[in-house]
C-alpha cells in the first residue's frame, strides 16, 4: 500500500472470548466486522457481509481457513476474503493481529 | 496496486449480455492486462444467463441462481460497469461513446453486443401497458406481477420462446392461451407429427392453443383487457406476451453510419465496416445470416477475442445449432434440416403409446437433420454425427434406436474434438472439463459442475459430463465404489463412517477424522454437521455436542432470515395453545418490537425479525410463560399436527389431539438425520394430513393406522402404511421404534421418505413390525436417548447471553 499507515490498532478482546472454529462480531465505523478464530488459533477479520447476498459470515461454519456463509453456502477464504470457485466475489478483509492472547483490530481511522 | 498504464488501450463494450461478456472473458483470458475496460449495459445489473429466464418465470429458479457476473466480478477485474445506462451515440471521429445520462468514454477498440429486441406486432393497442415482449428479467417480473390465479394471459407466438412463456405463466395458475399464426407449433424446430404431439402435451397441462389465429387488435382503457382475433373472436387478457420473433438491435450502429443489413454487418473476424469497431452476438449479420441461439455466440466471442488481442488469426464459421424446449417434462430436441426434401431420405420411428417420435434426415449417407420428441436422451450423439458429417451407412439399420443398438464404434464423447461444446448454457467445452478433472482429481459430476458450471443450468448435458468422467477415469471410474463419498474431505460414504464410529468406538469429530484419514484439518460445512449427528446418535449421554459443527440455526436455536435477523417459534403441543401463552407471545412481541407474527404451516406461531442480541431475552420471557423451543430450526422433531378429533368433531373416532400431544411430549428434542414431522388425524378424512408426514397416525373405529415416510415438500410422497394397532401404547412404541430405526440407519440430511425408498418398506417392517422384540429394543434406545435431549435449549442458552452480543464496539 502507499504507506497510508494511519490506522490504529484497537484491543477488542481476548482470544478466548471467541470459540475455536467460531466468530464474534465487532461494531466499527465501517459496520460490523466478524473476527474469526480457527482450529489452529489463527485470527482473521472480515466485513461481516457475504459478497453474494450480504449473509452474516460471523454466523457461518468455520473450517480450515475458510468460512461457509450461512445463507447459501458460499465458501469464503478468511485470509483474502475471496469466494471459492465457482462462485465469484470478494469480502473486504480487515487487519487484525494477536498480541499475546489479546486481539488487536485496525478498523476505521 | 493497479497503476493505469498509459500504454493500455481503451476497450468499450456496449451491451452487458451473454455475447459481450463472453467476448470479454475470452479477451481477458488472452490478454489480462492489455485494456482499460468499460462496459455499458442498458439493464441495471451485471450479466445473467438469459436462456434461464424461462425457468425463473416457471418458478424453478430465482434470479440470483442465474446471475453469472455480479458487480464484484467487474470490480475484481477493474472493469468499469456503467449499468442501467444505454449508449445513445457513437462518435467515430473522436472515438467516443455517449450514454443516455451523458456518460462519455473514449475508446480505441469498441465492441457492440447489443443483442436483439423482441418484435412487437404493429397492431392497434400494442403499446398498452400489459403488452410486453419476453427478453429481460424485467419482463419476467412484469409477467409475475400479473400472475394472480384466474388472471388471463395471451401469448402471441407458438415458437420456443412463446411456449416457454406460456408454460411459465401456467405454473402460476394463470389461464393461458397461445396464439400461433401457422397450423403447427414450433415449425422451425418440429415436423408436423411431433408438433401435434407437443400440442397434445401442452393441452394436457391446461394450456389453450389456437393455431391459424391472427391478432387484429389489442384493446383496453389504461391497460390491456382483451384481444381481438381476425376471425372476430375475443379473448380476455390481463397480459399479452409477444413472442413472434426478434430483430437485431441495430439502431445505434445504424446512426453511427456502420454497414447494417438485417444486423450489424461483420466479416469473418467479427469486424464491422469500421476497423476499430467489432460486433458479436444477436446484433450481427454474418454472411447474410442472423442468429437467435447462444451456441454461435461462444464461437463469435473466441474469434473476436483472437482478433482484438491479436492472439491468433481465426475466422468465424457458422455451424448448426440444436434446440431444446426448456419446459420441464417435455423432452424434445431438434437440429439441422429436419424437414428434408429432394435428395434426402428419412428414417422415422414412432411409439405412440409411449409418446415417442424420432425423425432422422439423411443425405448422401450423412445425417443432416434430426427431431426427437418424447425421448431426447441420445440427442448429443445424433448432434455429433450431424456436426461431424460422419458417414452413417454402416450403422444405418440401428441408427434410429440410438448409439447402443447402432453399435456405434465410438459412441459419444470420446470421439468429440477437444473444443466440442458440452454445456451449451454455460459454454463449457470438452477440453476444459477434462482439464479440471485431471488437475483436481475429480470423480463426480457434482464436482465438475462446481468447478466449471457445466450441467449446472438446464442439466441436459449431465449425461455427457458423466461420460467424460468415465472416459477420463477409465477403470478408476468403474471400480470407483457406487457409494458416494460423504463430501470432498473423505472417500468414505455415510454408512462406512457410521460403521467405523461404532466398531472402533470413535468418540469425537477429530478422532473420526484422524482414524479415517480425512484430507482436511477440520472438515467442511457438509461433513462436520453429519459427524456431529452420527456421534450424538451413537453415544447418547456421552458425546458432547459440538456447537461449532452445527449449522447456524441449530447453533442459535432460531432460524436465520435473509437480512441476518432470526425467527423464533415456540412449541405448541399438538397445535394447542391457551390465552396465557398467547398473552405471553403478545407481550414479547410488544416488548421487543418484533415486526412480524405469522401462523406457520405447522400449526404454531412464528415471531420473525428478532435481532441476534435479543434472542436470549425473548427466550427467557417465553420460558417464563412455560413455553419451550419448537425446534423449527433443527434437524429434529418439528411439529405434531393434529385435528380436533373425537373430543369435538362429529366424525372423530379417537382423541387425536391428546394422542398428538402425547407423541410430541415423547419425541420433542430428539435430533434426527433430517427434520421429522408427525400428524394425528381423528378419522380417515385426515384433516391433519397424516399421509404426507414422516410418521402419520389416522384413527379408525378399531384403533389406529400408522403410516410412515410421507413428504409434503419438494416432491410430494404419500406415506406407506406400516401397521394397524389398537392401543395408545402401541402408537407410542411404534413411533419411537420407527424414529430410532431412522436415526440409526439414515444418512444425514435424508428425510424418512428418501430413507425408506432406499432401504425399502419391507426392511422397515421386518425390523419393527414383524420383530416385536426388536421393536421394543429400538423404542427403549429411543427413550434412553431422549433422557439427554429433552432439556430446553433456550433455557440453557439464555444463561449464556453474552455469546449473542458483540465482542466489542470500536465506533
Ligand atoms: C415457517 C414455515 C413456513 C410458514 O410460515 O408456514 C417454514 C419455513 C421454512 N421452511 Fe418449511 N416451513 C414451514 C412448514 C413446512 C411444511 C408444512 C408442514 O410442516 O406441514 C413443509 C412441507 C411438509 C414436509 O416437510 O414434508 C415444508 C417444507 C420445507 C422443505 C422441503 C422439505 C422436503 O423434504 O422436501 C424445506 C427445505 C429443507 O428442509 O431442506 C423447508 C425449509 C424451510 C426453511 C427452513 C428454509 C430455510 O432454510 O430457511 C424456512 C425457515 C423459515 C424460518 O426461518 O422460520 N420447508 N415446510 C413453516 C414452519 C412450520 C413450523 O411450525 O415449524
Ligand atoms: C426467454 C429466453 C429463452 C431463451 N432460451 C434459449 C435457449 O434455450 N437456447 C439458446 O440457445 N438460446 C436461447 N435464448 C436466446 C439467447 O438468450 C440469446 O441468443 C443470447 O442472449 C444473445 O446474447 P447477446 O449478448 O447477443 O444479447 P443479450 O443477451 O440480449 O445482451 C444484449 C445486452 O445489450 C444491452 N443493450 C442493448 N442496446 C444497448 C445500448 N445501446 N447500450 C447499452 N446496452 C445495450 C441489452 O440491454 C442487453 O442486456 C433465449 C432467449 C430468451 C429471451
Ligand atoms: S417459507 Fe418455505 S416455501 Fe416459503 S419461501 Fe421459505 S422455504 Fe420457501
Ligand atoms: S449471502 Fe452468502 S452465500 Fe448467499
Amino acid at each position: 500500500m502507499d504507506g497510508v499507515f494511519s490506522q490504529t490498532w484497537r484491543d477488542v478482546g481476548a482470544l478466548d472470548d471467541i470459540p475455536r472454529q467460531g466468530a464474534r462480531t465487532v461494531a466499527t465505523a465501517i459496520g460490523p466486522v466478524a473476527v474469526f478464530r480457527t482450529l489452529d488459533d489463527s485470527v482473521f477479520a472480515l466485513e461481516d457481509s457475504c459478497p453474494h447476498k450480504q449473509g452474516k459470515l460471523s454466523q457461518g461454519i468455520v473450517h480450515g481457513h475458510s468460512v461457509t456463509c450461512p445463507l447459501h453456502n458460499w465458501v469464503i477464504g478468511l485470509a483474502d476474503g475471496i469466494a471459492a470457485a465457482p462462485d465469484d466475489g470478494c469480502t473486504k478483509t480487515v487487519p487484525v493481529r494477536l498480541e499475546g492472547r489479546r486481539i488487536l483490530l485496525a478498523a476505521g481511522p | 496496486m493497479n497503476m493505469i498504464s498509459p500504454t493500455r488501450r481503451r476497450l468499450v463494450v456496449v451491451g452487458n449480455g451473454m455475447a459481450g461478456i463472453r467476448a470479454l472473458e475470452e479477451i481477458l483470458e488472452r490478454a489480462p492486462q492489455a485494456f482499460d475496460i468499460v462496459v455499458f449495459g442498458a439493464e441495471p445489473h451485471g450479466n445473467y444467463n438469459r436462456i434461464m429466464l424461462s425457468p425463473v418465470l416457471a418458478g424453478e429458479k430465482t434470479f440470483a441462481d442465474i446471475v453469472t457476473h455480479d458487480a464484484a466480478w467487474y470490480a475484481d477485474r477493474n472493469i468499469e460497469l456503467v449499468a442501467g445506462e444505454a449508449v445513445v451515440e457513437i462518435d467515430r471521429t473522436t472515438r467516443e461513446v455517449v450514454g443516455e445520462r451523458g456518460t462519455r468514454r473514449g475508446y480505441d477498440v469498441l465492441l457492440l453486443a447489443t443483442g436483439s429486441d423482441p418484435f412487437i406486432l404493429p397492431v392497434p393497442g400494442a403499446n398498452l401497458p400489459g403488452v410486453i415482449g419476453f427478453r429481460t428479467i424485467a419482463d419476467v417480473h412484469t409477467m409475475l406481477e400479473s400472475c394472480r390465479p384466474c388472471a388471463h394471459a395471451v401469448v402471441i407466438g407458438g415458437g420456443l420462446l412463446g411456449l416457454e412463456a406460456a408454460n411459465g405463466l401456467k405454473q402460476h395458475g394463470v389461464d393461458v392461451t397461445v396464439l400461433h399464426i401457422l397450423p403447427t407449433l414450433m415449425e422451425r424446430q418440429l415436423d408436423a407429427v411431433s408438433a401435434g404431439m407437443m400440442r397434445a402435451d401442452l393441452e394436457a397441462r391446461g394450456l389453450r392453443v389456437l393455431t391459424e389465429a391472427s391478432t387484429k387488435a389489442i384493446v383496453g382503457e389504461d391497460r390491456v383487457t382483451a384481444l381481438h382475433l381476425a376471425d372476430g373472436r375475443e379473448l380476455k387478457a390481463d397480459l399479452v406476451v409477444m413472442a413472434v420473433g426478434i430483430r437485431p438491435s441495430v439502431a445505434l450502429a445504424r446512426a453511427a453510419g456502420l454497414a447494417v443489413g438485417r444486423g450489424v454487418r461483420v466479416d469473418d473476424a467479427m469486424r464491422t465496416s469500421d476497423p476499430a469497431i467489432f460486433a458479436v452476438g444477436e446484433c450481427v449479420e454474418h454472411r447474410g445470416q442472423i442468429f437467435g441461439l447462444v451456441a454461435p455466440l461462444w464461437d463469435m466471442a473466441k474469434v473476436c477475442a483472437d482478433t482484438i488481442t491479436e492472439a491468433a488469426e481465426s475466422a468465424y464459421e457458422p455451424a448448426v445449432s440444436g434446440t431444446r424446449l426448456k419446459v420441464t417434462g417435455i423432452d424434445m430436441f431438434s437440429a439441422g434440416d429436419f424437414l428434408g426434401g429432394e435428395g434426402t431420405e428419412e428414417i422415422v420411428f414412432r411409439d405412440a403409446a409411449r409418446g415417442i417420435h424420432k425423425r432422422l434426415v439423411l443425405r448422401d449417407e450423412k445425417l443432416i437433420g434430426v427431431v426427437l420428441y418424447g425421448d431426447a436422451g441420445d440427442s448429443a450423439w445424433y448432434f455429433d454425427l450431424l456436426k461431424s458429417g460422419t458417414d452413417v451407412s454402416a450403422m444405418r439399420d440401428g441408427l434410429v434406436f440410438g448409439p447402443a443398438v447402432a453399435g456405434a464404434p465410438t459412441a459419444g464423447v470420446e470421439a468429440l474434438p477437444d473444443e466440442a461444446e458440452i454445456c451449451g448454457c454455460n459454454g463449457v467445452c470438452k477440453s476444459k472439463i477434462l482439464a479440471v478433472i485431471s488437475e483436481h482429481s475429480l470423480t463426480t459430476v457434482d464436482a465438475v459442475r462446481a468447478r466449471t458450471k457445466a450441467s449446472a443450468s438446464c442439466g441436459s448435458c449431465t449425461g455427457q459430463v458423466e461420460a467424460l468422467l468415465k472416459h477420463a477415469l477409465g477403470n478408476a471410474f468403474d471400480s470407483a465404489p457406487r457409494i458416494r463419498a460423504m463430501c470432498k474431505c473423505t472417500a468414505h460414504g455415510h454408512d462406512a463412517v457410521r460403521a467405523e464410529i461404532r466398531a472402533r468406538g470413535l468418540k469425537t469429530i477429530p478422532q473420526v477424522m484422524r482414524a479415517l484419514d480425512w484430507s482436511t484439518p477440520d472438515g467442511c460445512h457438509s461433513c462436520r454437521p453429519a459427524l456431529n449427528y452420527y456421534l450424538l446418535c451413537e453415544w447418547p449421554g456421552e458425546y458432547r455436542d459440538d456447537a461449532q459443527s452445527r449449522f447456524v440455526n441449530e447453533r442459535m436455536h432460531a432460524n436465520i432470515q435473509k437480512d441476518g435477523t432470526y425467527s423464533v417459534v415456540p412449541r405448541m403441543w399438538g397445535g394447542l395453545t391457551s390465552a396465557k401463552e398467547l398473552r405471553a407471545i403478545a407481550d414479547v412481541v410488544d416488548r421487543y418490537e418484533i415486526p412480524t407474527v405469522k401462523v406457520t404451516g405447522g400449526q404454531r406461531i412464528d415471531l420473525l425479525g428478532v435481532k441476534r442480541e435479543q434472542l436470549p431475552d425473548v427466550w427467557r420471557d417465553l420460558n417464563a410463560a412455560g413455553m419451550v423451543s419448537g425446534h423449527a430450526y433443527g434437524k429434529a422433531l418439528r411439529t405434531v399436527k393434529t385435528c380436533v378429533g373425537s373430543e369435538w368433531c362429529r366424525f372423530g373416532t379417537q382423541d387425536s389431539t391428546s394422542m398428538g400431544v402425547a407423541l410430541e411430549q415423547m419425541c420433542w428434542g430428539s435430533w434426527t438425520p433430517h427434520k421429522v414431522k408427525l400428524a394425528v388425524s381423528g378419522c380417515p378424512r385426515n384433516c391433519a394430513e397424516s399421509t404426507i408426514k414422516d410418521f402419520g397416525v389416522i384413527a379408525v373405529d378399531s384403533g389406529w393406522e400408522l403410516h410412515v415416510a410421507g413428504n409434503g415438500g419438494i416432491k410430494v410422497r404419500v406415506t406407506d402404511q406400516l401397521a394397524k394397532v389398537t392401543t395408545d401404547a402401541d402408537v407410542l412404541e411404534y413411533c419411537g421404534a420407527f424414529l430410532q430405526l431412522y436415526r440409526e440407519e439414515a444418512h444425514y440430511l435424508e428425510r424418512t421418505a428418501h430413507y425408506v425408498e432406499r432401504v425399502g418398506i419391507a426392511h422397515v417392517k421386518a425390523k419393527m413390525v414383524e420383530d416385536a422384540a426388536n421393536r421394543a429394543a429400538l423404542h427403549a434406545r429411543f427413550l434412553f436417548a431422549q433422557i439427554f435431549s429433552q432439556d430446553d435449549p433456550w433455557e440453557a442458552e439464555a444463561q449464556k447471553a453474552s455469546r449473542f452480543a458483540d465482542l466489542a464496539s470500536v465506533e
